[in-house]
């Protein structure tokens, strides 16, 4: 495929663009991408190719544009099928991955925008208990879907590691601001492993972004967002 | 080995009737138990220990749960009826809209109706701009999946039957021909679909179900 043909209008913090990333580099496609300056401006293609949701990753293949980031990750892995495989073959094994995306879109990750956003010390303290509780289910979970293996995917990364392991960043920057050890050798021994295992997978080194510039990209999202109100 | 399909759900509920829509569609024989929302079966509990809701799919002692979750299962599981097209970019197009009508629509509708005083003005600007973004993507299709009902339709089956029996019960207007003829007129369609009829609670049973739970508090118009 021409470099030109698949693109992706993308940005450096944002973890749901990293799925996409992750997805492509796991099929070693060619693709153009342009960062979105989203803070300041929104492009006039994000805009057209996006119009309802106005956000990235937006994936735009043979002038074809789609979003949200997962439904992006399954279509890269049902066109590049001759790729290693992201999701599982099985369909019971695809439905865990897809429940637990779907919980971790849902229900986990909210828990870490309250406690960014969380005015009140209750509402911040809420918010890392139930942060705690999803990652005690990931821990089982991981067990369940690796059967032994490296990853949920198995020997390889896959859809649930996509989706959980873009978050890893964030979760460094939650830590670090909360003064917390979220993911640890003594609460979540595998997932602990597994992270490292994730950063350093070929498909995702280049992709990690640093903890504190992740922090600085916080921070200035946090000021924005109340000037705005 | 016989092979055993089980669906916990409750008749209300429109995300339980979405599964017993697909399954019929694919002609899968299956074993329904009725639960009761307010008394859980520890069955259901079993299966369901996160989220502790309905429906719940059981295939051969395995459970899959979240409708949207369970309908993508049953499409790649039994072959025959495609719920989902089969070129990738019209499949991401139906996942994106099965996604909106879920986390947008719905979402508003609910606000909306019952929700928070602070939360339903805004609801309420939005669930017409939702409804509209519907209302374009029909174009002059017959239903979302085109020719025959797909799982862009079955996700949607909330606002075919559920808004209507929701206006009837408070003497609301959220759907009405005027402003969404094409949704209207899927509304029929869909609705007179020989296997979704099968599938759907009884209107006055619902719209009754409705007025109950939901009649104390202020709903707006």
């Amino acid at each position: 495929m021409a470099k030109s043909d698949v693109k992706l209008l993308g940005a450096w913090s944002s973890p749901f663009v990293m799925r996409a990333r992750i997805a492509l580099n796991i099929k070693s496609v060619d693709y153009e991408y342009q960062e979105e300056n989203w803070l300041v401006s929104k492009s006039e293609l994000l805009l057209k190719s996006n119009p309802i949701h106005k956000k990235v990753p937006v994936l735009i293949h043979a002038d074809n544009p789609m979003c949200e980031s997962l439904i992006i990750v399954q279509y890269i892995d049902e066109v590049w099928s001759s790729g290693p495989s992201i999701l599982p073959s099985d369909p019971y094994d695809r439905a865990t991955a897809r429940f637990w995306s779907a919980y971790i879109d849902d229900k986990w990750f909210p828990s870490m925008i309250a406690f960014f956003w969380g005015q009140e010390e209750d509402a911040k303290k809420a918010a890392i208990a139930q942060m705690e509780e999803g990652l005690v289910l990931l821990e089982e979970a991981f067990g369940k879907c690796s059967k032994g293996k490296a990853f949920f995917g198995g020997d390889r990364i896959g859809f649930l590691d996509i989706a959980f392991g873009c978050f890893l960043g964030s979760l460094r920057v939650t830590e670090k601001a909360g003064g917390i050890e979220l993911l640890s050798e003594t609460k979540t021994p595998s997932l602990s492993k597994w992270a490292e295992r994730f950063s350093s997978d070929i498909a995702v080194k280049e992709l990690i972004s640093d903890t504190d510039k992740l922090a600085e990209f916080g921070k200035k999202l946090q000021a924005k967002m109340t000037a705005n109100n | 080995m016989a092979e055993e399909v089980l669906l916990f759900g409750a008749w209300a509920s429109p995300y339980s009737h979405r599964v017993e829509m697909a399954l019929k569609l694919k002609g899968v024989e299956y074993k329904y138990v009725e639960e009761d929302l307010a008394n859980k079966s520890p069955s259901l509990l079993k299966y369901n220990p996160i989220h502790k809701k309905v429906p719940v799919l059981v295939h051969n002692g395995n459970p899959i749960v979240e409708s949207q979750v369970i309908l993508e299962y049953i499409n790649e599981t039994w072959p025959g009826y495609p719920l989902l097209p089969k070129d990738p970019y019209e499949r991401a197009i139906a996942r994106f809209w099965a996604k909106f009508i879920d986390d947008k629509c719905l979402l508003a509708i609910f606000k909306a109706s019952w929700g928070e005083e602070k939360e339903r003005e805004k609801a309420a600007e939005e669930v017409p701009e939702f409804l509209n973004h519907l209302e374009n993507e029909l174009k002059e299709k017959r239903f979302f999946g085109g020719e025959s009902i797909g799982m862009v339709d079955i996700v949607a089956n909330f606002i075919s039957f559920w808004v209507g029996a929701f206006e009837e019960a408070f003497g609301s207007e959220l759907l009405t021909r005027e402003k969404f003829p094409k949704l209207t007129n899927w509304t029929h369609q869909f609705v007179n679909n020989t296997v979704v009829k099968e599938s759907l609670p009884p209107r006055d049973k619902l719209v009754a179900y409705l007025r109950n739970r939901f009649g104390g508090r202020n709903v707006s118009k």
